[in-house]
C-alpha cells in the first residue's frame, strides 16, 4: 500500500475516476498546468489532456454554472473553488441552480457535481481564504457536504462524491493537505458519504467533530485521559447526510457530549447536531450539549487567529463544565 | 488616444453587414524604451519637480516591494503580492489624480493607497494580520484592498454614483487585472457605470497571467479595452510600462468623468516581474526569454532614461532615494511591530456599533 498525505490521496481520487469514467471533467482556475495553488491536480493534465482537465478563466459563477449546465449533458464535473471565500461568487450556481435541478426538473436532468475547495484556519492565510463555511451548505437543500480529517478518507469519500448522482460540496482543510501521511490502497475503494467513524473510544463523554478539529479532540482526548476522563471522540466525515445514529449510541454510551467547530458559534453545524440529539437522544442526556467553537465574529485578521479557533485547551474546559453540570 | 471604437463592417474584409466589429487598437505610449517622446500630443503637461517626484516614487516603491519580500521571507510580514513591474501603471495612475479622487484597490494595489495618504506602517499592519491596517485616516480617499476579484469594481461603480448624486467633481477609480475583468462583477460594473454615465475609471493592469493563466486562456477578446464598447463606455490600451502615457490617459478619463462624460475603461499593458504572491513558482508557466523581453521595459529605465536626457535624475539620485526607501520602510516596519496586539474581545466590539448581548457572552471565553 502506498504513504500519501491528504493532498496526494485527493489527487489519486480524481486521477481514479478520470481514469476509470471518460465522463469525468476536472477543472477551475489554475488546476490545469500548474495543477492549482496547492498542487491538488498536478499531472492530471499531463495525463489526461486538456479537455478533461482545464483550467478555466478568472470566474467563480461561471465554475459554478458550467458544471451545471455539464452535469445536464451526462458529463460528472469535478469543480475546483480556489478558496472557500469566493465560494460566494458562486452560491447561486452551487447552492441554488446545482442543489435544485433534481427538484425543478421533477427528476429529469440531476447535478453529479463535486465542488472541491481547499478552507480551514490556523495557516495565517489572507483574508476570506480559510473561514469554515460549512454551515452556508447545510442550510442548502440538496447538496451533501462532505469533510474529510484524513488521507485514507479523503481519497474514499472523494471517489464517492465523483459517483454521487447529487451535488456535492467537498471541503479540504489546508492544514490536512500535508500534516501526515497514511497508508493509502492503490485504485478503486470508496468511504460512503453519510457514515461517521468513531475514532476513539471512551466512556465518560462524547466530542463530535470533523475536520482539523478530530485531531484536535483527540489532543483534548489525551489532556482529558491524564485527569482519568475517557472521551470518546467521534469523526462525522460528512455533515449533510449526519450519521445521528452513531452520535446516539455513542450518547448512550457516555451520557454527555460536545460539538466542536472550526466555524463561529451560532446556527452552524453544531446547533443543527446538538437540536437533532435533543430530539433523538435527549433522555440519556446528564447535561447540555455545549458547543465549542470561535465567537460569532467575521474570521479574524491573522494575527489573533490561533486565539480565536478552537484548540485542546478550550475543548479540555468545556468538557469540563458539562463534567461538572 | 488608442481608443476602441465601433467601425462600420465592411471596412473588414469578409465582414457581414450586420455584424458589429471593433477596431484594432494599439497602445498609446509617450516614451519609447530609450526614454524618447514619441508622442508629444499625449505629453502630460508636468513641471520638473514632478517629473522628478514621479520617479522619486517609483524607485521608491520599487525598493519598498523587494524589502517588502525579504520582510516576508523573514516572517516579518504576512500576505503580500509583489508589484515590481508595475510601478508606472501603479505610480503614474494615482500621480493623475485629485486627493480628493477615491481609489479602490485589489489586492496588488498597495502603492497607489499609501502614495494617496495611507501610512506606510499601516499597509503593513494589514499584510500582518492586523486590524488598524484598516483604520483609513480621516481624509484618505480610499478603501482598502479587496481580497474578492472583482468586488471592488461595484464599489467604485457605487462611490462614483454618490459623487454624481452629491453634484461633486469628483472620479473613482478602481483596479483590477487580466483575470479579474473576466469575472462577473466587472462586466456588472462597467454596464452600471454605461447605464448611469458615472465618473467611473476602470483601470486594469494587464500583465499577462492571472497567478499562473496567460491571457490567451483569459480570453479571447482582442483586448480587455474591447470590453469597453458592449458597455457604451470608452474603452482605451495603453502600454503601461510609460508612466507618462498612465498619467495622460488617466488625466482625461479623470476630467471627461469630472466633467459628466462618463466612465473610462483603461488597460495599461504591464507585467510583474516577481511573482504571483509568495507561494509561487513562476518558472513553471513562465520563459526566461519572456521574463528578460519585459525587463528590457522595465518602466524605471524607460522614465530614468527620459530624465536623466533633461538632466533631471542620475544614478546617484536613484541610489539616494532607495536609501530613503530603506530606511523609511525599516522605520514603518518597527512601527507595525510594536503596536499593541489585536485581541479577541476588541474583535468581538468590532463587529457592531453596539455589542449585543451574546456577544458580551461570548467575551467570557476569551478573558
Ligand atoms: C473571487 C476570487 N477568486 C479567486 C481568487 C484567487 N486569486 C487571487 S489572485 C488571482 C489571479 C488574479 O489575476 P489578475 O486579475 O490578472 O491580477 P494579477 O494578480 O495578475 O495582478 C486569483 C485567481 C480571489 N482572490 N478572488
Amino acid at each position: 500500500m502506498a504513504q500519501m498525505n491528504m493532498k496526494e490521496a485527493i489527487r489519486d481520487a480524481m486521477r481514479v475516476e478520470l481514469k476509470r469514467d471518460p465522463n469525468v471533467l476536472v477543472f477551475g482556475e489554475d488546476v490545469g498546468k500548474v495543477g492549482g495553488v496547492f498542487r491538488a491536480t498536478e499531472g492530471l493534465q499531463g495525463e489526461f489532456g486538456d479537455t478533461r482537465v482545464f483550467d478555466t478563466p478568472l470566474a467563480e459563477s461561471a465554475i459554478g454554472g458550467l458544471a451545471v449546465g455539464l452535469g445536464t449533458q451526462g458529463f460528472r464535473p469535478v469543480a475546483e473553488i480556489q478558496f472557500v471565500g469566493f465560494i460566494f461568487e458562486a452560491l447561486d450556481q452551487m447552492f441554488v441552480q446545482a442543489a435544485r435541478m433534481r427538484y425543478r426538473s421533477g427528476g429529469r436532468y440531476h447535478s453529479p457535481i463535486v465542488f472541491r475547495t481547499p478552507f480551514g484556519g490556523g495557516v495565517k492565510a489572507a483574508e476570506l481564504h480559510t473561514d469554515a463555511l460549512e454551515g452556508l451548505a447545510i442550510q442548502t437543500p440538496g447538496i451533501k457536504v462532505v469533510i474529510p480529517s484524513n488521507p485514507y478518507d479523503a481519497k474514499g469519500l472523494l471517489i464517492s462524491a465523483i459517483r454521487d448522482n447529487d451535488p456535492v460540496f467537498f471541503m479540504e482543510h489546508l492544514n490536512l493537505y500535508h500534516a501526515f501521511r497514511d497508508e493509502v490502497p492503490e485504485g478503486d475503494y470508496t468511504v460512503p458519504i453519510g457514515k461517521a467513524k468513531v475514532v476513539r473510544e471512551g466512556k465518560d463523554v462524547t466530542i463530535i467533530a470533523y475536520g482539523l478539529m478530530v485531531h484536535t479532540a483527540l489532543k483534548a482526548a489525551e489532556e482529558l485521559e491524564k485527569n482519568g476522563v475517557q472521551a470518546e471522540v467521534i469523526d462525522l466525515r460528512t455533515l449533510v447526510p449526519l450519521d445521528i445514529d452513531t452520535i446516539v449510541a455513542s450518547i448512550q454510551k457516555t451520557n454527555r457530549a460536545i460539538v466542536v467547530q472550526e466555524a463561529q458559534k451560532s446556527a452552524g453545524a453544531a446547533a443543527e447536531i446538538i437540536a437533532q440529539i435533543n430530539e433523538k437522544a435527549i433522555l440519556h442526556l446528564e447535561a447540555p450539549v455545549l458547543r465549542c467553537a470561535p465567537p460569532d465574529t467575521v474570521y479574524p485578521f491573522a494575527q489573533i487567529e490561533d486565539a480565536w479557533l478552537p484548540n485542546a485547551a478550550r475543548i479540555v474546559k468545556t468538557v469540563n463544565q458539562v463534567l461538572q453540570f | 488616444m488608442s481608443k476602441v471604437s465601433l467601425e462600420t463592417p465592411e471596412a473588414k474584409t469578409g465582414g457581414l453587414p450586420h455584424e458589429v466589429r471593433a477596431n484594432d487598437v494599439a497602445p498609446l505610449q509617450v516614451l519609447s524604451p530609450e526614454g524618447e517622446v514619441v508622442n508629444p500630443d499625449y505629453m502630460p503637461e508636468l513641471s520638473d519637480d514632478q517629473l522628478k517626484e514621479i520617479m522619486y516614487r517609483m524607485v521608491f516603491t520599487r525598493t519598498w516591494d523587494e524589502r517588502a519580500i525579504n520582510l516576508g521571507r523573514q516572517g516579518r510580514l504576512g500576505f503580500y503580492a509583489p508589484v515590481s513591474g508595475q510601478e508606472a501603471t501603479m505610480v503614474g495612475s494615482e500621480y493623475a489624480l485629485n486627493k480628493d479622487d477615491f481609489i479602490c484597490p485589489g489586492y496588488r494595489d498597495m502603492p497607489q493607497i499609501v502614495w494617496h495618504g495611507l501610512p506606510l506602517y499601516q499597509a503593513f499592519l494589514y499584510s500582518r494580520g492586523h486590524q488598524h491596517g484598516g483604520q483609513i485616516p480621516e481624509g484618505v480617499n480610499v478603501l482598502m484592498p479587496q481580497i474578492i476579484i472583482g468586488a471592488q469594481i461595484l464599489h467604485a461603480t457605487g462611490i462614483a454614483m454618490g459623487f454624481k448624486l452629491k453634484n461633486e467633481k469628483r472620479v473613482a477609480i478602481t483596479y483590477t487585472g487580466d483575470g479579474g475583468s473576466s469575472e462577473g462583477d466587472f462586466y456588472e460594473g462597467l454596464n452600471f457605470a454605461g447605464a448611469f454615465k458615472l465618473p467611473t475609471i476602470y483601470f486594469v493592469q494587464n500583465n499577462g497571467y492571472a497567478i499562473t493563466t496567460p491571457f490567451a486562456k483569459q480570453t479571447a477578446a482582442q483586448s480587455i479595452a474591447h470590453k469597453a464598447l458592449a458597455a457604451g463606455i470608452r474603452g482605451v490600451q495603453i502600454d503601461g510600462m510609460d508612466v507618462l502615457a498612465v498619467i495622460a490617459a488617466v488625466r482625461e478619463a479623470a476630467e471627461i468623468g469630472r466633467n459628466g462624460g462618463g466612465a473610462t475603461l483603461i488597460e495599461g499593458l504591464t507585467y510583474r516581474f516577481k511573482p504571483h504572491s509568495m507561494a509561487d513558482d513562476t518558472t513553471k508557466y513562465r520563459t526566461k526569454e519572456e521574463e528578460a523581453e519585459w525587463s528590457e521595459r522595465d518602466p524605471l529605465v524607460r522614465f530614468g532614461k527620459f530624465l536623466a536626457k533633461k538632466g533631471l535624475w542620475s544614478d546617484e539620485d536613484t541610489a539616494r532615494v532607495k536609501e530613503e526607501a530603506k530606511n523609511a520602510v525599516n522605520e514603518h516596519i518597527k512601527k507595525a511591530e510594536q503596536t499593541e496586539k489585536m485581541t479577541v474581545s476588541g474583535l468581538i466590539d468590532s463587529m457592531f456599533e453596539q455589542t449585543p448581548p451574546h456577544l458580551e457572552e461570548q467575551k467570557a471565553d476569551f478573558q
